[in-house]
C-alpha cells in the first residue's frame, strides 16, 4: 500500500528492526554484488589487515538498512535517493553472526512534492554504523 | 604511491551496456533481506506496473563498481586497492531499474584530496539505458590510506 500523506508527519517514528547477518548471508551479497573484497569473506585476510574478524560490506549494511524505508513506504522504487557515511564496521563473528538494528524517523514532509525525507539510526553492538543515513520517498501527492 | 591529484575532472569512456538479468536482482535483494515479491516475482512486478523484477534501492552499485573499477585499475591514477575505504554513497534514481534493463555508466572523477595523510576520492557513475535515459546518479567516496 502506497504512503499516505495526510498520514506523514516530522517525528514520525518508523517501525525499528534488527536485521541478522552471518557469513553465509556476506558470502551471497558478495555474489550477487560482485565486490569480492577478502576482509568481507576471509578471517585470516580481515585479522592481517587489522580487523578483528570478517567485516560485512558497507554496501550490505546500507542495503540491508533502506528496506525498513522501502517496506515503510510500500514501495522500493519509491525510494528516490538515498545516501550515507560509513562511520564503523560491521563485525561479524564466525560463529553468531551479529545483529544490526535499524530505526527510522521522519524528519522533513514536504506536501507539494510528496516527498518525505527519512533519517535511520543503524547501530550494532550500541555502535553507530552508519552515519547521515537519509532516504527520500517519493509520496502520491494527493488530489485537493 | 599517492591518488594523482591530476586525475580531478576526468571522465572515462562509457562502460559496456550491462543487461540486467532478474535472477541477479532476486539474489541481491535476498541478501539484504529485501523480501518484496516485486524484487523476486516477474507476475508481482508487472502487476505494480514495472517490465521486470526491479532492483533494491542500492542495485545500482552493482554496475556503479564497474565504472569505479576503471579509475582503480587505472595504473596512472596511483589507488592502492588494498588500501581503499569506502567513506560514503548516494544513490539519486531517475527511474527504477528493472530486469532486462541495459545499463551503461560514464564514471567522472569529482574531487581528489589529501586530509592527514589519506587521500579522499570522489566518483560519479552516471548510469542511463543504452537509449541515453538517465537511470541512477551514484556517488561514492573512497579513503585511500596513507602509508603507515
Amino acid at each position: 500500500m502506497a504512503l499516505d500523506l495526510l498520514h506523514v508527519r516530522p517525528g514520525l517514528e518508523l517501525p525499528r528492526r534488527t536485521v541478522h547477518v552471518d557469513w553465509e548471508r556476506l558470502v551471497a551479497y558478495a555474489e550477487a554484488s560482485g565486490d569480492h573484497n577478502p576482509i568481507h569473506q576471509d578471517e585470516e585476510f580481515a585479522h592481517s589487515v587489522g580487523l578483528p574478524d570478517v567485516i560485512a560490506h558497507g554496501m550490505w549494511t546500507m542495503g540491508a538498512a533502506v528496506v525498513l524505508v522501502a517496506d515503510w513506504a510500500g514501495d522500493p522504487t519509491a525510494v528516490v535517493s538515498y545516501g550515507t557515511r560509513f562511520v564503523n564496521p560491521v563485525v561479524v563473528p564466525a560463529t553468531g553472526g551479529a545483529d544490526v538494528e535499524v530505526s527510522g524517523v521522519v524528519t522533513k514532509v514536504d506536501e507539494e512534492t510528496g516527498r518525505v525525507t527519512v533519517e535511520l539510526s543503524v547501530t550494532c553492538d550500541g555502535t553507530k554504523v552508519l552515519g547521515r543515513a537519509v532516504a527520500v520517498v517519493q509520496a502520491p501527492v494527493p488530489v485537493p | 604511491m599517492a591518488v594523482n591529484a591530476e586525475f580531478e575532472g576526468r571522465s572515462y569512456p562509457p562502460t559496456d551496456p550491462y543487461a540486467v538479468p532478474a535472477e541477479r536482482i532476486s539474489a541481491f535483494a535476498t541478501a539484504v533481506g529485501a523480501d518484496d515479491p516485486v524484487h523476486h516475482d516477474e507476475s508481482a512486478a508487472r502487476s505494480a506496473g514495472h517490465a521486470g523484477v526491479v532492483a533494491p534501492p542500492t542495485f545500482a552499485v552493482v554496475v556503479a563498481q564497474q565504472c569505479d573499477a576503471q579509475l582503480v585499475s587505472d595504473p596512472e591514477a596511483g589507488v592502492d586497492f588494498t588500501r581503499v575505504v569506502h567513506g560514503e554513497q548516494t544513490f539519486t534514481h531517475h527511474r527504477p531499474i528493472v530486469a532486462g534493463d541495459e545499463i551503461v555508466g560514464v564514471l567522472h572523477v569529482d574531487k581528489v584530496r589529501q586530509a592527514g595523510g589519506h587521500a579522499m576520492v570522489t566518483t560519479r557513475s552516471e548510469l542511463s539505458t543504452a537509449s541515453g535515459d538517465p537511470v541512477c546518479t551514484a556517488s561514492s567516496t573512497i579513503v585511500v590510506r596513507g602509508e603507515q
